[in-house]
């Protein structure tokens, strides 16, 4: 079971959070800060597993990482769960997360948390993998666009004529180098 | 109008959407929660609009805000209106935020069954789905119960995308209301073998984690999941399956040795780095389920450890990181395998990553021997110093007191040199393990005799350079050491050299800084400290010297007196008193040192933890007993005697066991011994603690080795650690060259001295341990625990465990009371017996007469025992036969699996010999299974002279208990119980010509309400090999086989297995059946090739298969209030029927038609019996059977008038039999 699913930046701020265990706000808040404690501190290319697992009860848990320029990216889970199988889950994710976004950046993520939580509902459902079969999960989120196009579409126009009155967005920040163009899996071959 | 609407949505254009909402936040950095408070707000307002999409959209931005923080719980009533939006964006909004803050304890949640009910049956699959992914993370024990059956329909749903997601939610579902798990389980279990992928993988997953959970309840599914490891290309898939079988092969040594085979295979082929490595650990697991001297399964141990170094060299840290894992796990069972990578482990100690470090010492700690033990524990020391001020260095104290005081200071030769590591801890500032290095100290010096005089100095030494210790900043932590220094110094006084000089370090003013429980400690030991101080001096006759002692104490002590620990201030005064007494009559020159240290006279022996728990129940004290007669109730009053008298009869039935003769004893030890071995769950100790008490009755009694007096027993200032090692070297080296000389002279002497050595060692021998003798030889006081103590550990389970109430038998079959609610048409009269004990009551009934019948006794006793247990273990053990798995659908399977279920079977072969030697250890069961593979055939024939001598007139050929009889457990429990009837077996001839014989049964499941399962019997009678086997039937208009996806109604269903020559093999169709009121026959065929050494022949065999009206009954309990309630009714049709000429007796009449028509006992009254059964459609059937002299009449009523004369009709053939 995946206990849960956090992205913070490098600050801390939490990006996306998704708790499959009932957590009171506080608690979760408190979750989030202690992981990004733990994590933060950690050197680069040191391994991405991390036995603080008392943060989401238990010690059967393991928190497993991944750090990509700006954000971290952080699964809580138990010992059902493969470990290699879950860092394959976080190349799974990304990669989506890239093609949802078109080089995806944080901002996107900022920008559109709905979004991100959508796509990740159509690969862990209820804390178990539920697909990790990419052109799945894609072709799925197109359905549901298309679905919501009329809904959708004037909504992202009328953005796009607000922001013509702020100074400048910063969309040019690009972290191109999350790894997330490595076209293959490396413990998936 | 339509104006006001263009305004209005043109209002709406410029609410703030979530983009603005973070814009905004982004831009009042300084003042965010200001900002934050105007947004909620604007918020509130907006979700007092009617306009659905500026909820959502509100919603939407609370979703954010929750994220952040912000407490959202008050909206929650408007997101289920958004929940429940007709437009899917919308509502997908609404979920999102139900799915982030809704929980257990929101209240409107309640409001919400019928939304998601409406949602689950939506048209469209997207609306469905997010109603789907939203309720896993939100639902509630009420939710559960009031949707399973909806989520249980969407189970089967046409589209994948639906079935998967219903499929997982399923074990959230089964947490919150485990009622439902057996209901839902066959559909679940049909999943695994879904076409789509993902569905298959989803199943998988749930039952994987349900599995982990409780193991022992899905064993059965073995062979289905070996299947689908053998056959899944999913790596995803496979990795959940292996993982799972790690969990099963505990439970059950023969399912890993299957295992071994595939497995390794996959090791060798797969190049997927996440399968290798969850390979690696379940053929661990297997091994450590398996015994271990096994030479075959060495190699696998090689081969998994090989594997592992590899992961343990990458440059990866993350397969270090695992690899260590692992290690870790064969470190358990096989500790020499993993010993030899010592080099690469030590290696690993120097990393870089924390993560691998402690893993790394994790292994450490199986490593160790008596050779090497000061070697990596002054290895370790060394980390100790670089690793200042972090958490890891606490790690590695700890790791290091765990290293050598692992099972009772095995691996310690020196205790001086553990001692000096101990008082080198204590120099380490800052560390939160202080308490711990005081529990080592007290734990040695309390225990091990011989070094008390050492410790004492130690301890001294510490006590004088307590300013050291106590003087630190972060004093809590090390200064708990002082706790013990003062304590043994106290205690052990007389081993003082310096007592004097010890006393004033303990009466210094600094002390008073120290914590109060520490000063208590420091009180109480200065007394006993006087005391033997006193005493010397006595002895010595220095009266004036022990004045001066006295008027010291008298002068220190009320600094202790001033203290605001009450503890502290309450000794000290008390004492101060003593003494100030002790004073007065020292000055009557009074000697006093008897007196006082009178005392503390005695010594203090360890108690173990758990002694208290283990006083056994004096025999005669029943707890339970009512001390005085409860005031009765008249119901309670005639069962209550009955259970005491068996209650004793038990007890005496425990006492006549010590009778047992040596021989037996010596039998049953070596039984448990080989148990306790091959069990991983069993803690292999060092000696027991009271066993060694036995065998050393008495310190007298020990070989005690002299001291080496080259160890200088006083170091002068701290003691250093690596003298000891120097000093231990040397001494082992004279060690060495002195038993060279003795192996000369003479063996016998050297095997006596060996005898006193090993006194200490325990079950594990480590390499050439046995050379190194401990340089004291020790006693270990063993912790005291009471006479009779039960050795056994029950670990008391959490019984909050939300896991427990999945503890669920999946092999029973259905109750009625067991099917899911369904909202629309509640049944009335569905027995709502809510009392489970009813059960057994109903069980007892039918038993009673049984045991009148003497003859039997014995034979039913040990079936009784068996049943449970082979029933449930048949499937499996089938499936653990040489015979290749049955298989469960009559899908068709593609040819390559077919080739790795052969290849499977093979190995299994060569265990069986292995398997025959352990049947004679193992219990009954397990040796009836040999046996019944190799005398098939002999017991065929067995079988058959006995049913010919028993006139049982019907062709019935019982085989083997078939695992689907199962589906009939409550009749089959009745059926076997009422020996000496006839064997029974539903199975019944099909067809049969030279090459084939073909049996049948028919079971019908509650569960699919027009569905059938024809269990057919294959069995090759000829010396060809039979394969390409299909078996066709002609589809009436009733009655329709279901055929895999895209055949026509003239295709036949393929049979998924092969049969060489005299094997036999089960396969089951499905078929459909519109009406059940009538009997019916279907004409087929099977044809095969039979292929033989001339060649090969495609032949024919047609049969009739017979559909009687009782295969369409499904055996189900009922209650008689229920059944009392059904006949009131009024709404059954009634027939009935007579039957002369019966010889049989009533029990044995009731056990055939529970068996062969499915029905259950409900109520008997001497020769006089009321039955129930229900049809897979709904029809209740009741029966009341009547036995005259020679005569049996059955009226019965049923709610379908037709299905019930045709019932009765089969039924008076069947008695007509009788």
């Amino acid at each position: 079971m995946i206990k849960a699913i956090l992205i913070f930046n490098n600050q801390g701020k939490p990006r996306l959070s998704k708790f499959y265990q009932p957590h009171s706000g506080d608690a979760q808040q408190q979750i989030i800060r202690t992981t990004f404690h733990l994590v933060s501190k950690r050197d680069e290319n040191v391994c991405n597993f991390l036995e603080g697992g008392l943060l989401i009860g238990g010690s059967d848990n393991k928190l497993n990482y991944r750090h990509s320029a700006t954000l971290y990216f952080v699964f809580c889970v138990d010992s059902s769960e493969s470990e290699l199988g879950i860092l394959d889950l976080f190349q799974v994710f990304m990669e989506t997360l890239d093609k949802g976004f078109e080089n995806v950046c944080e901002l996107d993520l900022t920008f559109h948390v709905d979004k991100v939580h959508n796509i990740l509902a159509e690969m862990v459902m209820g804390g178990m993998v539920l697909e990790t079969n990419m052109s799945e999960i894609d072709s799925q989120n197109k359905l549901e666009k298309s679905e919501a196009g009329l809904a959708g579409s004037p909504a992202r126009a009328v953005s796009a004529v607000k922001n013509m009155h702020l100074p400048e967005i910063p969309r040019n920040i690009n972290i191109g180098d999350i790894n997330i163009k490595v076209p293959n899996l490396p413990y998936f071959k | 109008m339509a104006l006001k609407m263009v305004k209005g949505s043109i209002d709406r254009m410029f609410d703030k959407n979530l983009q603005d909402l973070v814009r905004g936040i982004r831009n009042h950095k300084e003042d965010e929660a200001k900002y934050i408070s105007q947004c909620i707000d604007e918020i509130k307002q907006e979700l007092k609009q009617d306009n659905i999409a500026v909820k959502a959209n509100a919603v939407c931005k609370l979703t954010y805000l929750q994220m952040l923080g912000y407490d959202i719980s008050w909206a929650a009533f408007n997101i289920i209106e958004v929940m429940s939006a007709s437009k899917f964006t919308f509502k997908r909004i609404g979920y999102l935020a139900a799915s982030q803050c809704f929980h257990e304890g929101t209240d409107v949640i309640m409001l919400t069954t019928n939304q998601i009910r409406k949602d689950l049956s939506s048209p469209s699959q997207y609306d469905t789905g997010v109603a789907l992914t939203g309720l896993s993370c939100f639902v509630t024990p009420d939710l559960a119960r009031d949707l399973a059956n909806d989520i249980m329909t969407l189970m089967s749903h046409t589209k994948p995308y639906i079935r998967k997601k219903a499929v997982l939610i399923m074990y959230k579902v089964f947490l919150k209301y485990p009622e439902s798990l057996r209901p839902a389980f066959p559909r679940l279990k049909e999943k695994l073998e879904d076409p789509d992928p993902g569905v298959q993988s989803a199943a998988v997953n749930v039952i994987c984690e349900l599995a982990r959970r409780n193991p022992k309840n899905y064993l059965s599914l073995a062979p289905l999941f070996f299947k689908l490891m053998t056959s899944s290309t999913n790596n995803w898939v496979l990795i959940k399956i292996i993982k799972l079988f790690g969990a099963l092969t505990p439970l059950e040594p023969r399912l890993g040795k299957k295992l071994i085979e595939p497995l390794t295979n996959l090791i060798h082929s797969t190049s997927a780095m996440s399968l290798l490595y969850e390979c690696v650990n379940t053929v661990i697991a297997v091994l450590i389920s398996l015994s271990s001297g096994m030479p075959n399964h060495s190699a696998s141990i090689q081969l998994c450890v090989q594997k592992l170094r590899i992961l343990i060299e990458d440059s990866d840290q993350n397969l270090k990181y695992l690899g260590l894992l692992a290690m870790s796990k064969i470190l358990r069972t096989h500790p020499k395998s993993v010993q030899s990578h010592k080099d690469l482990i030590l290696q690993c100690l120097d990393d870089k990553d924390e993560s691998i470090r402690l893993r790394a010492l994790d292994l450490l700690y199986g490593m160790v021997s008596k050779k090497n033990l000061m070697e990596i524990v002054k290895r370790l020391m060394t980390h100790v110093d670089k690793a200042e001020g972090t958490t890891y260095r606490d790690e590695l104290l700890t790791k290091i007191i765990d290293i050598c005081s692992q099972s009772n200071y095995q691996y310690i030769t020196n205790f001086e040199w553990y001692i000096s590591i101990l008082v080198e801890l204590t120099r380490l500032e800052g560390t939160r393990h202080g308490h711990l290095i005081a529990a080592q100290m007290l734990d040695v010096a309390i225990r091990v005799k011989a070094i008390r005089k050492f410790a004492v100095s130690q301890m001294s030494m510490l006590l004088d350079s307590a300013h050291l210790v106590a003087s630190s900043t972060q004093r809590n932590g090390i200064c708990e050491v002082l706790y013990a220094a003062a304590w043994i110094c106290g205690e052990f006084s007389e081993h003082l050299q310096e007592p004097h000089q010890t006393l004033e370090a303990m009466l210094r003013p600094k002390v008073t800084t120290l914590p109060g429980h520490i000063q208590a400690v420091y009180v109480q030991n200065v007394v006993k400290l006087y005391a033997s101080i006193l005493q010397q001096q006595e002895q010595a006759a220095e009266p004036e010297a022990a004045q001066e002692v006295t008027q010291l104490m008298v002068e220190r002590l009320p600094q202790f007196v001033q203290s605001a620990d009450l503890e502290v201030q309450e000794r000290a005064s008390c004492i101060l008193q003593l003494v100030k007494h002790v004073q007065k009559l020292q000055g009557k020159g009074v000697p006093v040192a008897e007196e006082v240290s009178a005392l503390f006279a005695g010594e203090l022996n360890p108690v173990a933890p758990k002694a208290q728990k283990k006083v056994p129940v004096p025999e005669g004290l029943d707890l339970d007993a009512w001390i005085n007669e409860p005031p009765s109730d008249s119901e309670s009053e005639d069962e209550k005697p009955k259970a005491i008298f068996h209650d004793e009869e038990q007890r005496q039935a425990r006492h006549r066991q010590p009778e047992v003769d040596e021989e037996e004893l010596a039998r049953r030890r070596e039984a448990r011994k080989q148990e306790q071995a091959n069990n991983p769950f069993y803690i292999k100790s060092s000696p027991s603690p009271q066993k060694r008490y036995q065998d050393a009755p008495g310190v007298e009694h020990i070989p005690v080795v002299q001291i080496d007096l080259s160890v200088p027993l006083k170091v002068p200032g701290m003691p250093m650690s690596d003298q000891y090692v120097k000093l231990e070297e040397e001494r082992r080296h004279r060690q060495r060259l002195e038993k060279d000389k003795k192996k000369r002279r003479k063996k016998k002497e050297k095997e006596k001295d060996k005898k006193g050595k090993h006194r200490r060692h325990s079950s594990l021998p480590t390499e050439s341990d046995e050379d190194i003798a401990p340089a004291q030889q020790v006693d270990i006081v063993t912790e005291e625990m009471p006479e009779n103590a039960l050795p056994s550990d029950e670990d008391d389970k959490d019984p909050n465990d939300p896991y427990r109430a999945l503890d669920i038998d999946l092999d029973k079959p259905l109750a009625d009371s067991e099917k899911l609610p369904i909202q629309k048409h509640r049944n009335a009269e569905t027995p709502k017996s809510p009392e489970k004990e009813d059960v057994p009551v109903v069980e007892k009934k039918s038993k009673k007469p049984k045991k009148k019948e003497k003859k039997h006794k014995e034979k039913e006793r040990e079936k009784e025992k068996k049943e449970e247990k082979e029933k449930k273990a048949e499937d499996l053990d089938f499936w653990l036969s040489t015979t290749p798995p049955p298989a469960t659908a009559p899908a068709p399977i593609p040819s390559t699996e077919e080739l790795a279920v052969n290849a499977v079977t093979a190995p299994d072969n060569t265990c069986e010999g292995l398997r025959r030697e352990e049947a004679e250890d193992e219990n009954d069961e397990a040796e009836q299974d040999p046996e019944r593979k190799s005398s098939r055939h002999k017991k065929k024939k067995h079988k058959k002279e006995k049913e010919e001598r028993t006139k049982d007139k019907k062709k019935v050929k019982k085989k083997q208990p078939e695992p689907e009889e199962e589906a009939a457990g409550p009749v089959e429990n009745g059926a076997a119980e009422e020996e000496p009837a006839p064997p029974m077996s539903s199975y019944c001839l099909l067809a049969e010509n030279s090459y084939i014989k073909m049996t049948y049964d028919i079971q019908a499941s509650l569960q699919k309400d027009s569905q059938v399962t024809v269990s057919v019997i294959l069995e090759n009678q000829s010396s060809s090999f039979l394969k390409n086997m299909e078996l066709n039937v002609l589809d009436s208009l009733n009655a329709k086989m279901a055929r895999p996806e895209g055949s026509s109604v003239h295709d036949g269903v393929p049979v998924p297995f092969q049969l060489p020559p005299g094997v036999s093999n089960e396969a089951q169709f499905v078929f459909t059946i519109q009406s059940i009121i009538m009997a019916q026959k279907l004409k087929g065929t099977l044809s095969f090739i039979a292929k033989d050494a001339d060649g090969a022949t495609h032949e024919k065999l047609d049969f009739r298969l017979h559909f009687s009206c009782s295969s369409y009954l499904v055996t189900t309990p009922c209650y008689s209030d229920a059944f009392a309630k059904l006949l009131e009714s009024g709404d059954l049709s009634m027939s009935s029927i007579k039957v002369d000429g019966i010889s049989m007796s009533f029990q044995n009449l009731l056990a055939k038609i529970c068996f062969h028509h499915h029905f259950s006992v409900v109520e008997r009254v001497d020769s006089c019996a009321s039955m129930y059964s229900r049809s897979i459609q709904g029809h209740h059937v009741c029966l009341l059977v009547k036995k005259g002299e020679h005569s049996v009449s059955v009226d019965g009523k049923c709610s379908d008038s037709t299905l019930l004369s045709n019932l009765l009709e089969e039924m008076k053939a069947t008695l007509a039999q009788c």
